[in-house]
């Protein structure tokens, strides 16, 4: 009951200093700095609409290659605390019937659907990581429907190795054309595609490709991680 | 006043939400639900900071020039925040699932002091 007490008084006292600290903080006014000259110069320097998707894969795309390594991190962490348990699923029974025809049914379009949001992510909202998570969500309905199911991790942990490998190979590239690290060399240099066309952007829909594979698969590897029997092997 | 303070008031509701039931639950997996109500709360807070009354979603065309669109930078850390945050609630909780096989319980008084 103290505990509960001092919980309380401590979260009104961080609640207080994090209001103090808003109140200098005017709600839905124009406050923007950088935000104003990504919003002005988006369209000439990354050829991309979605000013959103630009700052994320061409303004700041080293820190997007860092937020993928802590991706990868944690399910490379995932599959190492979860090694020992034995190989196999708990689930006694199939999903319903309704929900093995739905996933049959909808499965396809689901795959279709999360392709669409990250080869569409200059144009749309959305992009590589939701469109990853979209793939990896039809993957976590087969798996709920059907219990001996289980994923191709022949062909899962290379294509996520190699998705890792060519967001870095893009990278490179830059460097050796235009002398940095992921300097966008099809939109500055080639100018292929026009401004609002799905061919445009320069490499922002290959790099966001490469992240929608990548998310994709190691969501769908935590997954099947996770969802297999609990059961320690002995010894 | 309607429109002040809503997604402010929301955004730190949830942090406190999410750091109260850190501090009082005991049990290991109610306290990570904690975290996540608490990270969707940092997350909201984010975005609201970054909102303009008034103004469309931050991809431009003819209707949505740079004067009337919304800050994309908060956008685009909260993007990638979402998929970190759900691939580091999977490695607390296979963290979990090692704790439950190795003590048997959940509670974290239980498994206060390194056994074995």
């Amino acid at each position: 009951m103290v505990k509960r007490i001092l919980a309380i008084i401590f979260i009104l006292v961080i609640g207080f200093w994090i209001a103090n600290a808003l109140a200098k903080v005017p709600f839905g006014e124009d406050k923007m700095l950088v935000g104003k000259y990504y919003l002005e110069n988006v369209k000439e320097q990354t050829g991309a609409i979605n000013a959103v998707t630009a700052v994320v894969v061409n303004y700041r795309g080293f820190d997007t290659l860092g937020e993928v390594t802590v991706l990868f991190i944690a399910s490379t962490g995932v599959a190492a605390l979860l090694w020992r348990r034995r190989e196999e699923r708990s689930a006694e029974v199939d999903g319903s019937l309704i929900l093995k025809t739905g996933s049959r049914v909808l499965l396809p379009f689901i795959m279709l659907f999360g392709a669409y949001i990250f080869i569409h992510g200059h144009l749309t909202p959305g992009g590589g990581f939701p469109g990853g998570a979209t793939i990896a969500t039809a993957f976590l309905m087969i798996y709920l429907a059907y219990k001996e199911y289980e994923i191709d991790h022949n062909l899962f942990e290379p294509l996520e190795g190699l998705s890792g490998v060519s967001y870095v190979a893009v990278g490179l590239i830059g460097l050796a054309i235009g002398g940095y690290f992921l300097f966008d060399w099809i939109w500055q240099i080639w100018e292929v595609g026009d401004i609002g066309r799905l061919l445009s952007a320069g490499f922002i829909p290959i790099i966001y490709t490469i992240i929608g594979i990548k998310v994709g698969t190691e969501l769908t590897g935590i997954i099947d991680r996770m969802i297999k029997e609990s059961k320690e092997v002995e010894g | 006043m309607t429109s002040i303070g809503v997604y402010y008031f929301g955004a730190i509701s949830l942090i406190l939400i999410g750091l109260y039931a850190i501090l009082t639950k005991r049990n290991l997996l109610k306290i990570l639900v904690g975290l996540s109500i608490m990270e969707t709360g940092v997350n909201l807070l984010l975005i609201s900071v970054g909102y303009v009354r008034n103004a469309t979603a931050p991809i431009l065309s003819d209707y949505a020039t740079p004067t009337n669109v919304v800050d994309p930078i908060p956008q685009a850390l909260v993007l990638t925040a979402i998929v970190i945050g759900v691939a580091t609630t999977a490695l607390a909780l296979s963290v979990a699932i090692n704790v439950y096989e190795r003590y048997n319980t959940l509670d974290i008084e239980k498994i206060r002091g390194l056994r074995g």
